[in-house]
């Protein structure tokens, strides 16, 4: 079928700001970005108008000799551990408020909140949890758990901080798997859940039996989904702990963006190849959860 | 299972009778210590911004600190004052304003020709925009800012708006919408006469309103609480930031006083809270079918 030039022409007309902004802010940084990974490319060489110089692999030996790098990576890896918890909690409290019950709507709103927080209003509430003298403690405290001698900061502690990170994390992101997991439930048939009721089986049976079988597809988003984010986990590191204490808490991407912006040199060669070794990670994590979400439909009766 | 257990199944259903209210008991508890969970961090931040500093209590003395002995609505006033949040909370709305207005504008045009025409190269147009949902992002805000140096537009306005508002999902969430919009319409229109710029603005756009509602929504949350890309592009040009780089400022500042940030908090907060909860089953649908 041939296609009236004015409707080709038309479209594109309308599509053009929208071509012209995508080329120049998406996809020509991808490209070039990649580009700058095999290059030797820093703030010097971009103030004198030279042009970035080839180098090859330089630039990843380079980082895979780095200490800080290698902590970085490990440091992003660790917090996928991040994702079964949020996952979890996000396809059971999606459970918990899917029922028709008063007040529900109340509490789907509730948990969806830390969603629509800004990191920097979130940084500043749980700075007040974590401080020394702050909520957690107390908490811990008033249940008899830890004696006031042994409190500390948890945001400066070598060893908590990360976790402490790691839980701000969870707490802006269950709500927004748990809308993504409501939304996969509507669309499990009741007649289903109702037969299994009569069938005598426990709630617990009907979650592992019915509803996580059945859900497979919108779990597979959702564990795709926060791998990604929690590999590329940046802005609650640079808000909460930029990167410390002892690097403790300094992640992959956290790494990318000292390189290019807080260094002395304005690395963007080396921040680009850091930032390459990142999306090449990401690309394998999501092929695995994949292939181990997308099993045959073996165990399924 | 088997349906044979039906007997038994109906034994047993009489004898648990008694622990559906502890069920449901259960269910609520946890519920709401979830809730506890999400929302302590505000309600805690909302108790210390309206608390009496002058009073002498510390924010730390729980649980006291939750329910202030003097309340008074000075910090938010003393925070405009003493910090100059006020042409922060401007920056803001500019920021928002344009980034959404934006936003809509080069979704609708782009999804207009991509909803209602086959042309040479739309499935591939299509194919790449959504293709930028998964294209691994890591190095495009250093690229980015670099583009925005050699521009001319680093330390501008312009520099956080235009780089965000071309964007998958909202040309995604609006083609969606015009392909749901009845062809018997438009031909009508067109049989009158009416230009293809015309049946945008007269027949598509006032019928795909809740589509549109829904990614101002979604685009004015996520811009007004963004903080990396703003702080970013703004880093030379402190008098631009918006509220969510400058209250952060205002933690690092020395002198540091816990009552007027958390009121700066509250009021950086309210406006989203509000649009948030006013549109809220718009928000969410949006979310749910950016997905699907």
């Amino acid at each position: 079928m041939r296609v009236p030039w004015r409707t080709t022409l038309l479209s594109y007309t309308f599509l053009a700001p929208a071509l012209i902004l995508l080329g120049v802010f998406t996809f020509y940084p991808l490209l070039y970005g990649s580009y700058l990974g095999f290059t030797e490319y820093n703030g010097a060489r971009f103030a004198q108008g030279l042009d970035p110089k080839w180098v090859g692999t330089a630039n990843f030996e380079k980082l895979f000799a780095d200490p800080l790098f290698m902590t970085a990576l490990q440091n992003s890896l660790k917090y996928l551990l991040v994702v079964p918890a949020l996952q979890l909690a996000a396809l059971g409290v999606a459970v918990l408020v899917n029922k028709q019950l008063p007040g529900m709507a109340i509490f789907r709103a509730g948990f969806y909140v830390p969603v629509v927080t800004s990191i920097s209003l979130a940084a500043v509430m749980w700075e007040w949890v974590f401080n020394r003298e702050g909520t957690l403690n107390w908490l811990l405290r008033s249940l008899g758990l830890t004696s006031p001698e042994a409190q500390f900061g948890w945001l400066n502690s070598e060893v908590w901080a990360f976790w402490a990170v790691m839980l701000v994390t969870f707490w802006r992101g269950f709500g927004y798997y748990m809308v993504l997991y409501l939304a996969g439930l509507q669309n499990i048939p009741e007649e289903l859940e109702e037969a299994a009721v009569l069938d005598g089986a426990s709630a617990w049976q009907r979650f592992w039996k019915i509803t996580v079988p059945l859900m497979r597809p919108t779990i597979l988003l959702c564990t795709l989904l926060s791998t990604i984010a929690a590999l590329r986990v940046l802005e609650e590191v640079l808000v909460l702990t930029n990167g410390g204490p002892l690097n403790s808490t300094y992640t992959a991407l956290m790494y990318v963006f000292s390189k290019a912006f807080q260094g002395f040199d304005f690395d963007y060669g080396l921040a680009s190849a850091a930032g390459l070794v990142v999306a090449a990670v990401a690309l394998v994590l999501s092929f695995v959860n994949f292939k181990l979400f997308n099993r045959p439909e073996e165990e399924q009766t | 299972m088997s349906l044979t257990a039906a007997t038994p199944a109906r034994a047993a259903g009489r004898t648990v009778a008694w622990r559906q209210p502890v069920a449901l008991m259960l269910r609520y508890a946890v519920l709401i210590l979830i809730l506890l969970f999400a929302l302590f961090p505000f309600i805690w931040t909302l108790a210390i911004a309206l608390t009496d500093k002058t009073a002498g209590t510390s924010i730390y003395a729980f649980p006291q600190s939750l329910f202030p002995q003097r309340v008074t609505l000075h910090n938010f006033v003393d925070v405009f004052r003493s910090f100059a949040l006020g042409k922060a909370l401007w920056n803001s709305v500019v920021i928002t304003a344009l980034t959404v207005l934006g936003t809509l504008l080069i979704s609708a045009l782009a999804a207009y020709p991509l909803a209602r025409f086959r042309f040479p190269g739309s499935a591939l147009i299509f194919g790449a925009i959504l293709a930028t949902l998964v294209l691994p992002s890591e190095t495009t805000f250093i690229v980015n800012t670099l583009t925005l140096k050699k521009l001319g537009l680093l330390g501008t306005y312009g520099g956080v708006v235009i780089p965000t508002i071309a964007g998958a999902f909202g040309i995604f969430l609006m083609r969606q919408a015009f392909v749901s919009v009845p062809v018997a319409l438009l031909e009508a229109a067109r049989l009158d006469g009416a230009s293809e710029l015309t049946i945008l603005t007269r027949i598509m756009l006032p019928l795909t309103k809740p589509s549109l509602a829904a990614l101002g929504i979604f685009t004015t949350v996520t811009t007004w609480n963004a903080y990396f890309w703003p702080m970013l592009v703004l880093s030379g040009a402190p008098d631009k930031a918006p509220m969510a780089v400058a209250v952060l400022k205002l933690k690092g500042q020395f002198n540091y006083d816990p009552f007027n940030i958390a009121a700066g908090a509250i009021i950086m907060m309210l406006p989203v809270l509000i649009v948030f909860l006013a549109a809220q089953r718009l928000f969410l649908r949006g979310m749910e079918g950016a997905v699907k």
